[in-house]
């Protein structure tokens, strides 16, 4: 594929973070693309680095203590990391929407929905303030909250978490952005309300060709939206690829953990399989995989060596993939690249 | 059954002589040894019916029996000293539930300490003990909350509740504030334990999927009200109520096929607020099928199957 094809590409970053107790390794050497018009999820775990992937795209991190070491982000043809802050304030809400866990703390409680939403029109598309507040209007019937002129003038605590998403939504595709990151949209809201607030992302996807980065930690939710995967563990994407490779051809025992410990509506599935342990700590990320001491396949290559990347489209970090690995639970890449 | 919830009911006042209607008669029990899944979503009220069942809150009406007998309608301190031996309590918020002045030992010995009148000292097998049964360790004895993850908190508060050798667990959500893999260890462990001790529980939850794995029976509130009733698996895979058959078709299942094949059946709007509800079907409002009579009359929860009870006019 090209380049012009990516609405994003993500090469090799690396963040760390200085603490007391020394430096957190937070985000090692990872890479993504998200192609124009379709949905990648990144998914994993708390701490796994996802949410400090996607906010050091934005410059979101705090720095210091925060630091991008490595690597690179492009947006279309621009890069974005290490530019001026000026130049990122351009871009940042304009062509990069961005949608938080809970947007009762991501919106100011002191003004109205309507004044958040138009400063964006206002700075970013230079709107007078009446043809800002017209736009409003139509932006809020266009993710559907009832009554937009009266709900303009509302504050955000009038509003319901499910109606705050939807004015969230709304902020976030004001200027009409490429790529629109929302980082566990759903996860604060009830399920009847989850369902709507995905179905709504769906239609904007179709309607505005939106770009959409979808942090989550649930793997239905992935399974509903999601075109393309990237599956995280102690910051590094373990693996990427369609996603019906991650579902139904696993690469990772990580993924095939995860998808185990999962709850589902399959009536034969009686029992939930858990993944032992916890994640490694990243203040000293073990010199192997990260997720060989939860592993069951591990060898000890895997606690000594970090595994490389194996595949292409559909890639894993893990050792069981070499030539050379015995059989295992999870799918040879191998054999899915030579029928490629 | 061992306890016994008979037309319970839990209003709020608000000013202006308002009421909001967070538990209206629920009848709902728990059997020796069974666990019972309450499922709803934010403001049915099942956790308001979990405190209220064990008297964390007064009753605004109806009653509760434990072992048959009328637990008072208000509880002073020595009805929850009483009580404290029998049920226990683990909470949702596993970081606002410990103190963070605390130690872990001086957490868990506290309970049972008061109960039995001896010093913290005489203890420490004893918490030990439970420490390494919720999957702990002996070295974590004098740290503090702080030094602990999420999954590892909520161990603390397993602990803490089941020192004392309780009857009955109340889980008021246990799991909804864990990441997918902690939450599948922590129901493990809860069912190991209910399994050895002999535990009855109440696990409240929103998440049915989940709840399906640890309960016998389950229970679905809307707004108040107690809408569906039956044995867990059965109510999971053959929902009655119109509103348990939207919940459970929005809940995202991890198979992509599935979810391309999904006809979407949502539902409009928002659970409504609970002040001052007019007396009719509940759900009468967002229900794709809803009748006249439905805005009329407030359906009884009867049993319309073997086992299975539905509040619904049109079953």
């Amino acid at each position: 594929m090209m380049t012009h094809d990516y609405a994003l590409q993500v090469d090799n970053l690396a963040v760390e973070f200085d603490t007391y107790g020394g430096v957190v390794q937070a985000v090692r050497d990872v890479s993504f693309k998200l192609r124009k018009g379709k949905t990648l999820a990144i998914v994993g775990e708390s701490g796994c680095g996802k949410s400090v992937t996607v906010q050091s795209l934005m410059g979101l991190i705090p720095m210091p203590p925060g630091r991008i070491t490595r690597g690179s982000a492009r947006l279309g043809n621009d890069e974005l990391i290490g530019i001026a802050p000026a130049a990122l304030n351009a871009i940042r809400g304009k062509r990069i929407g961005m949608i938080f866990q809970d947007p009762m703390s991501a919106l100011n409680p002191t003004m109205t929905i309507g004044r958040q939403i138009a400063e964006t029109l206002v700075v970013h598309r230079g709107l007078s303030a009446s043809a800002a507040r017209a736009e409003v209007i139509e932006l809020l019937r266009l993710t559907q909250i009832s009554q937009p002129e009266k709900r303009l003038d509302q504050y955000p605590f009038e509003f319901s978490g499910g109606m705050l998403q939807r004015a969230m939504i709304a902020l976030s595709i004001a200027c009409k952005p490429e790529v629109l990151i929302a980082d566990e949209p759903t996860t604060a809201l009830d399920v009847t309300i989850q369902a709507q607030i995905l179905l709504l992302l769906q239609e904007l996807q179709s309607s505005h060709g939106l770009s959409i980065i979808l942090i989550t930690h649930d793997l239905g939710v992935v399974a509903r939206m999601a075109h393309d995967v990237a599956v995280m563990y102690a910051g590094q994407v373990v693996e990427s690829g369609l996603v019906d490779d991650i579902f139904y051809r696993s690469a990772h025992p990580y993924t095939l953990g995860l998808r185990a410990a999962m709850p589902s509506n399959d009536p034969r599935k009686r029992q939930l399989q858990i993944i032992p342990g916890s994640p490694p700590d990243l203040f000293a990320p073990p010199p192997g995989c990260g997720f060989a001491d939860r592993c069951a396949q591990a060898m000890r290559v895997c606690r000594d060596t970090p595994p490389p990347a194996y595949g292409h489209t559909h890639q894993a970090r893990c050792w069981l993939q070499d030539p050379l690995a015995p059989a295992s639970p999870v799918t040879s890449l191998m054999v899915n690249n030579k029928a490629d | 059954m061992l306890i016994e919830a008979t037309a319970l009911r839990k209003f709020f006042s608000l000013s202006g002589g308002r009421q909001v209607h967070a538990v209206d008669e629920v009848s709902l029990g728990i059997a020796e040894h069974e666990v019972v899944g309450l499922v709803g979503e934010s403001g049915s009220g099942k956790t308001t019916f979990g405190k209220t069942l064990i008297g964390l809150h007064d009753k605004s009406g109806g009653e509760v029996r434990y072992r048959g007998e009328l637990l008072p309608a208000r509880y002073g301190a020595a009805d929850f000293r009483k009580q404290a031996s029998e049920i226990q309590m683990i909470f949702q918020d596993p970081y606002g539930s410990l103190n963070p002045r605390m130690t872990i030992f001086e957490i868990i010995a506290e309970g049972l300490a008061i109960r039995e009148g001896r010093s913290l000292a005489a203890l420490r097998d004893k918490v030990v003990y439970w420490l390494e049964r919720v999957g702990l360790h002996a070295d974590h004895l004098s740290r503090y909350p702080h030094e602990f993850s999420g999954g590892q908190r909520q161990r603390v508060g397993i602990a803490r509740a089941l020192i004392v050798e309780p009857k009955l667990l109340i889980c008021d959500e246990p799991i909804s504030a864990l990441d997918v893999s902690v939450q599948a260890q922590v129901v493990q462990l809860l069912g190991e334990l209910q399994a050895s001790m002999g535990l009855s529980m109440l696990f409240i939850a929103h998440d049915l999927s989940m709840v399906r794995y640890v309960s016998n029976r389950m229970a679905v509130m809307y707004l108040g009200s107690l809408i569906e009733l039956g044995p867990a698996e059965d109510l999971y895979f053959r929902p009655l109520h119109p509103y348990t058959q939207l919940l459970i078709a929005s809940n995202p299942e991890p198979d992509p096929e599935h979810e391309r094949q999904r006809q979407d059946q949502l539902i409009s709007g928002e659970i409504p607020s609970p002040v001052d509800l007019k007396a009719h079907c509940r759900f009468a409002g967002r229900c794709p099928k809803a009748e006249a009579r439905c805005f009329e009359e407030r359906p009884a929860l009867r049993e319309v199957l073997p086992g299975r009870l539905v509040a619904c006019h049109l079953l």
